[in-house]
């Protein structure tokens, strides 16, 4: 905080700030937010219906800022603990580039903005879904669960998970069981994702006081854990194709990379309780970002290749 | 109200401030254009040549 004053004020008493915009657009998460616009925009094109391109790429654009806005949200949050973190402490708050009322300001005009034009270009079931996604990651996972329980991601996961739902939404006005498919590959995805990390950043959450789950429960748990909801998310990766809303050819693809997944979690369950590089488990991070990345984009390929030849 | 200000008053903000501000300046500016860009398009595509049938 005196870091933020003392570049703010420059000892006049009077505001003056030095954020550029690239200090704005870092509060968005963009990293997160490539994520979101892609598996919003595969809800999207999934949809069975055909869309106006300019509506497509509008909605997709109002579902990231959403998200962007849920990130600045969660950044004013929990700057007190991001300074605390090797991998957070440089974000534009704690690093002091941005002050924290500022960075509120851009959060929830930001947030009003993007429900707003969602609702306007697509329809107000998409907007309801993004303003509850805001909401349940500014409030209900920064604010209450991530401080609380060890169980924070699991629950909190449901907000990552929800865009390819809001996409569906935007295209056909409900929701179908192919976006609900959707939803639990990321859903079941995020605790294998973030706990792998969490094992060789144990120390950095343990510092800041966040009650991860290996903090909470161990590593050996913990690592059992991995694995157990690993299995679950290959399930649910191949389920498209066992539903029958995707081809043999997406089933094979996710098979594949569900088994990899499932390969890389057994390493990590069975990594020796010494080994403090964690390779195993910066793997399987590793892999896991693109297994999702790998899953979708098969998805998608599918979708339009059928949609394509049918 | 400014002529009366004293000079030990005002403030000055550095050149780094400065540069900082016109970045922002023109930043807020680009988004406002796009963002009614965007919303006159959307518009169109909404509304199509039902835009004209309106009471006069």
């Amino acid at each position: 905080m005196a870091l933020v004053d003392d570049r703010l004020t420059h000892d006049t008493g009077i505001l003056f700030s030095e954020a550029m915009p690239g200090d704005y657009f870092a509060l968005l998460k963009p990293r997160v937010m490539s994520l979101v616009v892609f598996t919003a925009f595969v809800g999207l094109v999934a949809a069975p219906v055909s869309l106006n391109p300019f509506i497509t790429v509008i909605s997709v654009l109002a579902i990231a800022v959403g998200a962007g806005a849920s990130g600045a949200l969660n950044m004013w949050y929990d700057a007190d603990i991001d300074r605390l973190m090797g991998r957070t402490a440089s974000r534009p708050i704690p690093s002091g580039r941005v002050a924290p009322g500022q960075a509120l300001a851009f959060g929830l005009v930001l947030s009003a903005l993007s429900v707003m034009m969602l609702g306007l270009v697509a329809n107000w079931l998409a907007a309801s879904l993004l303003a509850f996604t805001i909401f349940f990651y500014a409030v209900v996972y920064t604010m209450w669960l991530k401080r609380s329980t060890p169980q924070n991601i699991v629950i909190g996961g449901a907000a990552g998970a929800f865009p390819p739902m809001i996409g569906w939404a935007a295209a056909t006005g409900a929701f179908g069981l192919e976006s609900i498919l959707l939803f639990l590959v990321i859903f079941l995805w995020t605790p294998p994702h973030f706990w792998a990390l969490a094992l060789f950043k144990q120390a950095e959450y343990g510092r800041a006081g966040i009650p991860m789950m290996p903090n909470v429960a161990g590593e050996a748990s913990t690592r059992r854990q991995i694995f157990a909801y690993s299995l679950v998310t290959a399930a649910a990766g191949v389920a498209p194709a066992a539903f029958g809303f995707a081809s043999v050819a997406y089933g094979i693809v996710a098979t594949v990379l569900s088994l990899g997944l499932v390969w890389y979690a057994w390493k990590v369950m069975r990594m020796d309780a010494s080994d403090r590089a964690m390779k195993p488990a910066k793997a399987l991070f590793g892999y896991s970002l693109l297994y999702l990345f790998g899953i979708f984009g098969a998805y998608l390929v599918d979708v339009v290749v059928a949609r394509i030849g049918g | 109200m400014e002529g009366r200000m004293s000079s030990e008053a005002r403030v000055t903000p550095t050149d780094r401030q400065k540069k900082a501000q016109r970045a922002r300046s023109i930043a807020i500016a680009l988004s406002l254009i796009v963002f009614v860009v965007v919303m006159y398009i959307v518009t169109i595509v909404k509304m199509g040549p039902a835009i004209l049938d309106r009471a006069l």
